[in-house]
Formats: structure tokens, C-alpha cells, sequence
């Protein structure tokens, strides 16, 4: 057990490699009740959401969601963020467990102007995800709810073992397929769904997964984490993330300093690395280019169990970024050769 | 746990084996469990010199690099090769999988070291198991 941001945690229950096998092939299940969650109810809570966040909620269909981020006015990031669209005039934030406090404060102070109750709903959730390709298999067993009817990355509600009006959502952090569900927080609730899960799961070999397999996992799949590959110093074109940042709807916190941005030249790039000659890149260690000179650092570095490779990401000058380009990493003060590869690094087979 | 009894024992968890002038090391069992699935170990070449008490390479899980401490001084004779391909041997067997064989330089610093019984209580006392 670990202290992650002020929570109790464990890294690993079986074996980190065990772990983040079993999502990939079949299912693993992780408590994640310390991510937090703000709700926006009200009639301006659309425009609220859009102030404040910089993908485009007015996509959102009701049940539908999206991965955005909230953006400082320098266009560097608050928080990532999956904002679902629960209602005509509701929407649920589901934002990182360091960032909480941070992120409720900051949505609270920066929509006051609009007609809407913003909530913090963090401690009244258990969330538990369901993740991997037999994942809907196992949820299934639970609840009265069509999950098959249920996209990538919509949600909806149904009764889950026995508790009614449940809110499931097909999403993750894992890059496989999978749910994640939010029950109250009370412990025996928590517990009793924790293990009529577990238990749903045995015969497709779901074990529980811990921090250590979530960060493996997420890391193949190029999912970001605050404090590594975003942060408050770090803008939404550096870390790749313009896709999700869609600068032609109305204004939003950030947006001036990111259209400045945009028209000057940009100083780092995200890349994915693999390690050539032996040796893990690991978070902080630095990047130098052939000839030994420092040019970057790793943002996130491990052995990735399900590709068995090691793999990382980090920031490097743009125009030393192609794909291919032969770098180095300072492992134990010496320069160890990894080459720049395409991230994500793993991909989940499409369904046939 | 058993630990076994031609070991000496260090507090970095380190086991060594000595045999007259030659002395094979490893890591325990408590480390192993201690570190996870163990993906990369980074050993000395033969020829080079470890010394008593100082790092003589590292040992490598998903989660954590850990150093690895010399139990005893000497020139590295043998390296285990086996290890660079298949490190996750040391988490099957750990007293079995050594890591280096050294010719040991002066044998009486096995002992200062920890016999089985006193590592067993060391490790009761560190980590509760």
C-alpha cells in the first residue's frame, strides 16, 4: 500500500505483470474512488462547462461523453477531465484524485456567472472500473442494463447489483474496452459491490489491479497523467492533445494564450520511445541527443508488461521529434539508446 | 520463510555463499517479494572489483530500481547470464537464481554478516512478515 495524493492505496495485488495482463486479455477490476467528481446542474450549465472546458460539450448528446481538459488562461492545464453529459441541463466532471480540491475550486470560481450549481460530488462515489475486453461480460452479470447497447465512451443507468439508477460508463483508463461504476460511498455498499464483482468475474479470471498496473496500462496506451505528461507548465499543442481542444467553439479559459501560441514555434513535443540497448527510462530521466548533449526528459518510463518492451514519454525539441530519430537516456549517468516510435504504443484490436 | 543455512545475510537483503576463496551472491526471497515482477538486473562485468558495503550494480522491477549492495569485497569472476534474458527467475527463486561469483578478497567480512536466524528476525522485525 502506497500514499497516492493522500490516499491509501495499493500498487499491486498479484503482481503488477499479472495485472496488466489480465486487462488485456480478459478483465481486471481496479477501485478508482479516488478520482473525484463535480456535477454542473442548471440551465447555463452547458455554457459553464464550455467556459471552462476545452473540448466542445454542445457534441454531447444526454448519455454521451467526452475527454477534455480545463486550461489555465495560459492555455496550460488545470486538469484532464471526462465530462458526461447526464441530463438536458446535467453534466458530471470526473477529474483526477491529486487534483480535487484544485478542480472544484477552480470550476466553482471561474462559472459564477452562470445560472448553475456546480457540486462536488467526490465523496458520495465508490468507483469501480471494469476493464478489458471481457469486462462487459462480467458487468452484465450485474445489471439489468443493455451494455452492448451502451458506445465507447457513453454511459448509462441501470440497476447494479440491486442498487438502482446506478450511472455505468464505457470508459477508462486503460486502453482497452471496459465500465467503470459509480456507487454510493458507504463502506458496506462499497465492499459488498466490490466483491459481487470479483466474484461475477471468476470465471472469466478478473483479479483486482492496483496503481501500478493503471500506470503500465495507461502509459502503452499514451493516456496522459497530470503531473507528468500535463501540467500547469505545459500546453495543450506541447503535449499533443489537440484533438480534443476544439478552438472554434465560443471562447474558453485558455483560448487566447493557446491561439498564441499556436502562431509561434513550439518549444518541446510529446514522443513515445523505445529502448534500444538495455536499460529502463524511467519518470525524470533525462534525454540527450547522440552526441550526449541534454535535450529533453522523461515524463512517464517503465517496462510495458504487455508489449514487453520499455517503453516512455517524454519532451523534446520539435525538430528533433522524428519518428525513427535515434536518442539516448541517462540511466545511472550513462547514455543508453532508445529510437522515437509512434505512440500510442498499443492499440486494442478493433472488434470484429 | 526459510532461509537457508550456508547463507550469511546482509540488511540490504542480499545472500552470499561462500566456498574457500569463491563466494556466489544473490538477493533474498524478502526482496524479491519486497520489489514485484523483476524485469532487468544490471551486474558488473567479470574482472571488475566490488567492494563491501558499496553498490555493485542494481536490480530492477516495474515499479522500482533498487541498488545492490556488495555483501563481501572481491573481483567478479562469473556473472549469471541467465538474468539479462530471464530476470523474472529471481522472483520464482530467489536463493537460486545467484547473480554474480566472486573470488573473494579478504573472506573474514562473512563474518560481520547475518546468519539465517538473525536475518529471519531482521526481516520479522522490518517488514512484518
Amino acid at each position: 500500500m502506497v500514499d497516492f495524493n493522500g490516499w491509501d492505496m495499493p500498487v499491486e495485488y498479484s503482481g503488477i505483470i499479472a495485472e496488466h495482463m489480465a486487462v488485456r486479455a480478459g478483465v481486471g477490476v481496479f477501485d478508482v474512488s479516488h478520482m473525484g467528481d463535480i456535477q454542473l446542474a442548471g440551465p447555463e450549465a452547458l455554457a459553464a462547462v464550455q467556459h471552462i472546458s476545452m473540448n466542445d460539450a454542445s457534441r454531447l448528446a444526454i448519455g454521451q461523453a467526452q475527454y477534455s481538459a480545463l486550461l489555465y488562461p495560459k492555455g496550460t492545464f488545470v486538469d484532464d477531465v471526462i465530462v458526461h453529459r447526464l441530463g438536458e441541463e446535467e453534466y458530471l466532471l470526473v477529474i483526477n484524485a491529486g487534483t480535487r480540491e484544485k478542480d472544484f475550486t477552480w470550476v466553482r470560481d471561474n462559472t459564477r456567472q452562470f445560472d448553475c450549481r456546480v457540486e462536488n460530488l467526490s465523496d458520495d462515489f465508490t468507483q469501480i472500473a471494469v476493464q478489458g475486453p471481457m469486462g462487459v461480460n462480467v458487468l452484465q452479470k450485474l445489471t439489468d442494463a443493455d451494455l452492448a447497447s451502451v458506445k465507447f465512451y457513453w454511459v448509462t443507468r441501470g440497476t447494479v447489483c440491486g442498487l438502482k439508477n446506478t450511472l455505468i460508463a464505457r470508459t477508462g483508463y486503460t486502453g482497452e474496452d471496459g465500465f467503470e461504476i459509480y456507487i454510493p460511498s458507504d463502506e458496506p455498499t462499497s465492499a459488498r459491490v466490490w466483491n459481487e464483482v470479483l466474484d461475477a468475474g471468476r470465471e472469466f479470471a478478473a483479479i483486482p489491479c492496483g496503481l501500478g498496473a493503471r500506470n503500465t496500462l495507461r502509459l502503452e496506451a499514451k493516456l496522459p497523467l497530470y503531473g507528468h505528461e500535463i501540467s500547469d507548465t505545459i500546453n495543450v499543442w506541447e503535449a499533443g492533445l489537440d484533438r480534443f481542444c476544439k478552438m472554434d467553439k465560443q471562447d474558453f479559459i485558455g483560448h487566447e494564450s493557446l491561439a498564441r501560441a499556436k502562431a509561434s514555434p513550439m518549444v518541446r513535443t510529446l514522443i513515445g520511445l523505445e529502448m534500444i540497448d538495455r536499460g529502463i527510462a524511467r519518470d525524470g530521466y533525462k534525454v540527450l541527443d547522440s552526441s550526449g548533449k541534454e535535450i529533453g526528459y522523461v515524463t512517464s518510463g517503465s517496462y510495458a508488461p504487455f508489449l514487453k518492451k520499455n517503453i516512455a514519454l517524454a519532451y523534446v525539441p520539435p525538430e528533433l521529434s522524428a519518428v525513427g530519430s535515434e536518442l539516448q537516456v541517462e540511466i545511472r549517468g550513462q547514455g543508453v539508446k532508445a529510437k522515437i516510435v509512434p505512440a500510442p504504443f498499443y492499440k486494442k484490436p478493433k472488434k470484429s | 520463510m526459510s532461509y537457508p543455512a550456508d547463507f550469511k545475510y546482509t540488511k540490504e537483503h542480499e545472500w552470499i555463499k561462500a566456498d574457500g576463496a569463491t563466494a556466489t551472491i544473490g538477493i533474498t526471497s524478502y526482496a524479491q517479494e519486497s520489489l514485484g515482477d523483476i524485469v532487468f538486473v544490471d551486474l558488473p562485468k567479470p574482472g571488475s572489483e566490488i567492494t563491501a558495503g558499496k553498490t555493485f550494480g542494481s536490480v530492477e522491477s516495474v515499479k522500482a530500481v533498487s541498488d545492490l549492495y556488495a555483501p563481501a569485497s572481491g573481483t567478479v569472476a562469473e556473472v549469471n547470464g541467465e538474468l539479462a534474458t530471464a530476470p523474472e527467475k529471481i522472483n520464482k527463486d530467489a536463493h537460486g537464481s545467484w547473480m554474480v561469483k566472486i573470488k573473494l578478497k579478504n573472506p573474514d567480512e562473512l563474518k560481520s554478516l547475518l546468519s539465517p536466524a538473525d536475518y529471519e528476525k531482521f526481516v520479522s522485525e522490518e517488514g512484518g512478515h
